[in-house]
């Protein structure tokens, strides 16, 4: 009698065992590359914006290799400049590793985020972050291709500031988009999350 | 007696802006990160503590450019919104913090005269209670040690 308990036991355990790992096997397959992946909604695509030397560029011109992309402004003195820091560093981070990385910083403020300006700017984080702005139209529409919001606050017309989202996104050349940042993310978890994601994709 | 009569005299002299007020604000590391040549604005930032036994309210900051203003940045679903605000409490026996992503000072209008390394930008707070008290803001490198 008691034998057959144990068995039971064991044969229940074993199945539950079984489960759970069926459960995560499955899970794994869906995160491959930590946290933050979702569900694959179309966030990216076409867009024409202005460089920092004043050309015309496309997102094919823009993202060559796996890249960082994050709106924002430059007149913002705090969450911009420490959010476009920490992607540099990742950046850094990837690129000891020997990955090719690039990252990018798209004005969502183009009135007063002139080419110079932004080129400014992304130069004072990392020497090859590229900085783009453009028309209001072309600015509007990366922000929707990216599915990021922002809007110029009302009652100042020289030192007015701007909502504005701040997911960082990583995106891959051939595939497109393959997972977001949120802003309390660490130079390291975005370099190991990126860097799983350039392996997977090889 | 008599010594720590003196000690205690000293010590009110040597605090004498805030001390009068019941408010014994101290301020800590203000510091300002560096900015790209064509900025138009950049950010200060401090700890402030209040040893006095009065809450006290940073109102203003008055420092040599076009405007500057107390910011704070709030985030909900993602979205930073960045907001004037009229005073930052700074608490009887407690300290705040003005840093990344949260309170700062807003120094706009810098255009042509960009935030350097080593370079000074001296400024007055004004406080509702301890009234004013003038610091000096180092420039610093933006580094990762800074961000929390």
């Amino acid at each position: 009698m008691k034998a057959v308990i144990i068995g039971t036991t064991t044969l229940i355990a074993a199945a539950g065992l079984g489960l759970y790992t069926w459960n995560v096997s499955q899970n794994a397959t869906q995160i491959p590359c930590g946290d933050t992946a979702v569900a694959s909604t179309a966030i990216g695509g076409p867009f024409e914006l202005v460089s920092e030397t004043g050309e015309t560029v496309t997102d094919t011109d823009v993202i060559t290799k796996p890249t960082l992309v994050y709106f924002g402004y430059t007149f913002c003195p705090d969450v911009c400049p420490l959010d476009s820091a920490r992607n540099a560093q990742a950046a850094y981070l990837l690129e000891d590793e020997g990955y090719d990385i690039g990252t990018v910083f798209i004005s969502i403020d183009p009135d007063r985020d002139t080419p110079q300006v932004v080129s400014d700017f992304t130069e004072n984080f990392h020497e090859d972050m590229i900085g783009l702005t453009g028309s209001a139209e072309q600015v509007s529409v990366a922000s929707k291709a990216y599915r990021t919001y922002y809007r110029k606050q009302d009652g100042d017309d020289e030192y007015y500031l701007v909502d504005h989202s701040t997911q960082t996104y990583l995106m891959m050349p051939d595939t497109g988009f393959a997972t977001f940042f949120k802003r309390d993310h660490t130079p390291e978890q975005i370099a190991e999350i990126t860097a799983c994601f350039m392996d997977t994709a090889t | 007696m008599k010594l720590n009569t003196l000690i205690a005299s000293t010590f009110l002299l040597l605090t004498a802006p805030a001390a009068w007020a019941e408010s014994n604000i101290t301020v800590m590391h203000p510091a300002a990160f560096e900015t790209a040549p064509t900025a138009m604005a950049g950010g200060g930032f401090m700890h402030i503590s209040n040893d006095g036994d009065t809450d006290d309210t940073l109102l203003g900051v008055e420092a040599d450019f076009p405007r500057v203003e107390l910011h704070t940045t709030e985030f909900t679903d993602g979205v930073a919104k960045m907001m004037h605000v009229e005073g930052v409490p700074v608490p009887a026996g407690g300290m705040v913090a003005l840093e990344p992503g949260g309170y700062h000072v807003m120094f706009m209008g810098l255009q042509g005269n960009p935030f350097e390394v080593g370079e000074t930008i001296p400024a007055t707070l004004i406080f509702e209670h301890a009234g004013e008290v003038d610091i000096t803001f180092e420039v610093v490198e933006r580094t990762m040690e800074h961000n929390h």
